[in-house]
């Protein structure tokens, strides 16, 4: 079996289900915490107030924008830049269909994939770049937000050296760092990508009761 | 870990539920909430992140507590005890850095309700016996009397009898069976006692039969804001208890931001039981006999005013449109500051924040954002403050900044731009 026979066999799917069962088991172990039932009589709806405060937290507020607007710019690019190249670069979409899915969508044209990785390595250079220029930042950070960072952009560089297919190696050295991340993920704060709902909904809740979206 | 350390540490792990896991693990360390927290707007003192005054607990959490914490340990990947050194460090912190006014989490991607944990976090710091001195000061005292600055029956009786002269208005005190059971702060009892001729008023006008407690009538509850929640129960407890006996349907919670929290959103889960009757606050209680044609207004106040949101009654509370609904009514020269409603800026004093004294500094520091916020609109004659604790640290900051400002109560205003019968 050839090294990238390996990396994209069975590691791969070891890191896969590291990945989801890790990921799961997380989510699951965190709701399972759970808290006490509210006594007091709700001016509104929990649930509702779950919902609206996922969906509010999307949205910037301008009186903090003067303030923040680099961290929105840089945080909302990589995000979409990201996402895009990973859900409609035409190899991630040919490796879905031939591995696990069965069936292919539309993919990213060329020049739409070199927006999206500009996109997304702009984004995400200005944030890591900010973790040590940034006193604030650079106060509460730690290695797992850095080690975080150099692997999702280690993954993304050589995603992109290896977008032709013509070398195997380059292939298999992107294939190495995707299994790798996939096994850090359920164990680092990259989890706040399967965590951020709980996290707005659970304050998006307290405060719906109380009539207010926060 | 020292006793002092495990008893802090055991405290935080008994606090933190799915909603202080979930913040744990979802905090991005972005840092954004920063630029919403008053105290560090005002120094730039990057140890004033709000996230970061809960690292402690998050240790706590990532060591003992969060999913995959044991296999993370047998890796020694998780992070190490909280030591005792550390919880001293950060007590100023959580006690003079924090009014848990909820600013940060309006800018946090993550929606982390920063206020709310630190409340929790605080009952570590009581376990520990790690807390500021004038609030020690203020709990003694609410556990000799039940009021943090001492007012006893006594006292309060003398300005019941001086408000009665004032408007000719009698005020029951133990009236059996009342449909309403008003209680006070401390600093409306001792600092603005105008406020009860003015209930007496408004009451008498509107035909609502209330009386207060000569057993429970302080609302301040500084087991809320030490984070002590035995103490914080015991204060609850005695308001329930007055209610029960007195038979009343309702308990008006005063212009006080914390206590209208303690007692209508955290206090059935203190006590542990749902009340029987309902909390409703002043304002809450005045913009209905405004609404049901009780209270007509009469000429309005002329002044060009604004209002300082109360965090705990605005942003935390849930009363957005209320107090604006009456003062549309009772103010001809209304004006808004930036952010107004649920972005208001804390006035900085509040969670205990200004009954500690080695806190003054920063928070005449914070109070000075609070001021910019109103010079930003110009000439301004007066601030509404419906909280007796936010209307103190206005009065205290307009003096060490020698600005001349009127500061006045809702309640007050309204009474007195009444309809005359
Ligand atoms: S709750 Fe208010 S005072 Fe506390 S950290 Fe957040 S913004 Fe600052
Ligand atoms: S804004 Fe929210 S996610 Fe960002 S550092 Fe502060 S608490 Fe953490």
């Amino acid at each position: 079996m050839s090294f990238l026979q390996i990396v994209e066999g069975p590691l791969f799917y070891i890191a896969a289900a590291i990945f989801l069962i890790g990921a799961i088991w997380r989510v699951i172990g965190i709701i399972k915490i759970g808290h006490k039932r509210d006594l007091a009589p709700p001016k509104g709806s929990g649930k509702v107030g779950f919902v609206a405060g996922n969906l509010r937290h999307f949205l910037p507020r301008k009186i903090f924008a003067k303030r923040t607007w680099v961290h929105i710019i840089a945080g909302y690019s990589f995000h979409f830049g990201l996402f895009a190249l990973l859900l409609f670069a035409a190899p991630h979409i040919d490796f879905a269909r031939d591995r696990i899915l069965g069936f292919d969508w539309p993919a990213l044209p060329r020049w739409g994939f070199i927006i999206a990785a500009q996109f997304a390595f702009a984004g995400l250079i200005m944030l890591w770049v900010r973790r040590f220029s940034d006193p604030v930042m650079r106060l509460i950070s730690d290695w797992d937000d850095h080690i975080g960072s150099w692997l999702t952009f280690l993954v993304m560089l050589t995603g992109c050296l290896a977008l032709q297919e013509s070398h195997n190696a380059l292939k298999a050295i992107h294939m190495l760092f995707v299994d790798v991340w996939l096994i850090y993920f359920p164990f680092s704060r990259l989890m706040h990508a399967g965590t951020f709902f709980l996290s707005r909904g659970y304050t998006g809740a307290t405060y719906g009761r109380k009539g207010m979206t926060l | 870990m020292s006793a002092v350390a495990q008893k802090a540490v055991s405290k935080f792990l008994e606090f933190i539920d799915a909603d202080i896991a979930a913040y744990a693990e979802s905090c991005v360390h972005c840092g954004e909430c920063a630029e919403a927290c008053h105290f560090y707007l005002a120094t730039k003192d990057p140890k004033y992140t709000p996230t970061y005054k809960l690292f402690p607990l998050v240790k706590a959490y990532k060591r003992h507590k969060a999913p995959l914490s044991g296999l993370k340990k047998m890796l020694g990947l998780v992070p190490a005890e909280v030591t005792e050194d550390e919880l001293r460090e950060w007590e100023p912190l959580v006690y003079d850095a924090c009014t848990m006014c909820g600013r940060c989490t309006l800018v946090c991607p993550m929606g982390i309700d920063i206020a709310g944990t630190i409340r929790k976090m605080r009952e570590g710091f009581v376990a520990a016996g790690i807390v500021p001195e004038g609030l020690s000061v203020a709990a003694a005292n609410a556990e000799r009397t039940g009021s943090p600055m001492g007012v006893t029956l006594k006292a309060l009786s003398a300005q019941i009898v001086r408000q009665e002269k004032e408007t000719g208005i009698k005020i029951e005190i133990d009236k059996k069976g009342a449909d309403y059971m008003a209680i006070l702060s401390s600093m409306e009892i001792m600092g603005y006692p105008e406020i009860i001729g003015a209930y007496a008023k408004l009451f008498k006008q509107a035909g609502v039969s209330w009386t207060i407690s000569s057993e429970a009538f302080e609302a301040t509850n500084v087991g809320v804001q030490i984070g002590d929640g035995k103490m914080a129960k015991m204060l609850v407890q005695r308001i329930v208890d007055a209610a029960e006996k007195l038979k009343v349907k309702h308990v008006i919670s005063p212009e006080c931001g914390h206590a209208y929290g303690a007692l209508r959103w955290a206090g059935p889960n203190m006590v542990g039981k749902e009340f029987s009757f309902k909390v409703v606050h002043i304002i809450e209680l005045l913009d209905q006999l405004r609404r049901e044609g009780r209270i007509p207004a009469g000429e309005k106040d002329g002044r060009r005013m604004t209002l300082h949101d109360p965090c705990q009654l605005i942003r935390r509370g849930g009363l957005l449109q209320e107090p604006r609904t009456l003062l549309d009514d009772s103010c001809s020269d209304f004006i808004e500051m930036e952010g107004a409603g649920i972005a208001n800026l804390c006035c900085g004093g509040g969670g205990g924040v200004s009954a500690n004294e080695r806190a003054r500094e920063l928070q005449m520091a914070a109070f000075a954002q609070k001021l910019k916020q109103i010079n930003d609109l110009g000439d301004i004659d007066a601030v509404v403050v419906p909280c007796a604790n936010c209307r103190t640290v206005f009065e205290d900051g307009l003096d060490e900044f020698e600005v001349d400002l009127e500061v006045v109560g809702l309640g007050e205003l309204v009474a007195e731009t009444l309809a005359s019968k």
